[in-house]
């Protein structure tokens, strides 16, 4: 979260509404470490990483979702032992478990 | 201020913190801040849950752990009084400051063990009592140089070592190791590791024994002669098996350390 905080008091200097994607728990090789994180803004703006690049697409169209009220905040898994794998997958072979929730605390 | 406006002011000053957040079950997206020696911000929902989320979100902080953990709605940790209740889990993130290093012995192999342990994100200190050796310009890649006897730091800073940190005594001096293997001793640092070569470590466990460092509980935590046995020459590649060592000592991996082989150090 540290690297994300310039962006962030950026961002809500200039009213945007922020989403937070962080992992929480990996399992077999991850890319990135639990607390590695990634802001997105209602207006599509994007800082950090949650992965080495292989699900961050995804990501962004969930926090959006959320900022929109289409989905509730709660956790999300990236893996290949999930259906998804094969759309958005991690190269790695591990998975990933995001908690996404909107910055409003 | 907002919980996470006072989040961000700690993490800008590199103060200790942790974030516990509900991820699922009841309260989910609820905070608590927690900082060693001052009371939680924030809550998850019910007192006796923010009192054990707290104690817990200290230990990882002082493990420098992050993680997820499990709960009854009312801080329920043992099976039995989780039966029947909805599970609340909890992401505990933790900001811990640097992991220390400290180096005993401007000598050679200092200043490469000094790079590869910052490149490892150490905060790295060498301590030397010669004035002429424990110097900056010797040293730029250490955050701190000391010209000192071992026991007035030991004396100093003692209490702050801990399980991530590290002390290498490279002195190969007898009158310099002996104090820095008994300061070392009496902290709570997770890694002590010796120099030098079979010979010098005979002498120096029979030096050691003549202190009164004789128990098992003491020898056992000392790793010496220091560093993996992988044939190492140079500086770097010496400091590179001292890394390696440390953190196989931290994950509990067991691998070939010099002090339970036998045999030539150098290939």
């Amino acid at each position: 979260m540290k690297d994300l905080l310039e962006d962030i008091a950026r961002w809500q200097a200039a009213g945007e509404r922020i989403a937070v994607a962080r992992v929480v728990d990996i399992e077999g090789s991850g890319p990135r470490e639990p607390g590695a994180a990634m802001a997105v803004t209602a207006s599509g703006e994007v800082a950090g990483s949650v992965s080495g690049g292989c699900v961050e697409g995804a990501v962004v169209g969930q926090a959006l979702a959320i900022l929109a009220g289409e989905t509730e905040p709660g956790i999300t898994t990236f893996g290949y032992s999930d259906d998804e794998a094969f759309a958005v997958g991690l190269t790695c072979g591990g998975t990933i478990h995001l908690f996404i929730e909107e910055l409003d605390w | 201020m907002t919980i996470f406006e006072q989040y961000a002011t700690l993490l800008r000053a590199a103060s200790p913190v942790a974030l516990a957040t509900v991820i699922d079950g009841p309260g989910i997206g609820a905070k608590l801040l927690v900082r060693p020696d001052h009371d939680p911000v924030g809550t998850l929902g019910d007192p006796e849950l923010d009192r054990v989320v707290a104690r817990d979100a200290l230990g990882e902080l002082e493990a420098a752990r992050s993680g997820v953990r499990n709960y009854g709605p009312a801080g329920q940790t043992t099976p039995e009084d989780l039966l029947d209740q909805p599970t609340v889990r909890i992401f505990i993130e933790s900001h811990a400051p640097p992991p220390q290093m400290w180096i005993f012995g401007a000598v050679d192999f200092t200043a490469a063990l000094a790079r590869v342990a910052k490149v490892l994100g150490y905060r790295v200190t060498v301590c030397d009592a010669r004035e002429v050796f424990a110097t900056r310009r010797r040293f730029p890649m250490a955050d701190e140089v000391r010209v000192s006897w071992p026991k007035p730091v030991f004396d100093d800073i003692g209490d702050e070592l801990g399980p991530r940190d590290a002390v290498c005594i490279l002195t190969h001096d007898p009158k310099f190791d002996v104090p820095a293997v008994q300061g070392a001793l009496s902290t709570r640092v997770g890694y002590i590791g010796v120099m030098g070569s079979r010979t010098t470590h005979d002498r120096r466990m029979e030096r050691l024994a003549e202190v009164g460092i004789i128990a098992p509980i003491d020898v056992d935590r000392l790793m010496s002669p220091i560093g993996l046995d992988i044939g190492a020459r140079t500086p770097e590649e010496t400091a590179v098996s001292i890394c390696a060592e440390i953190i196989a000592s931290r994950t509990g991996r067991s691998v070939p350390s010099l002090r339970d082989t036998t045999g030539d150090i150098h290939s």
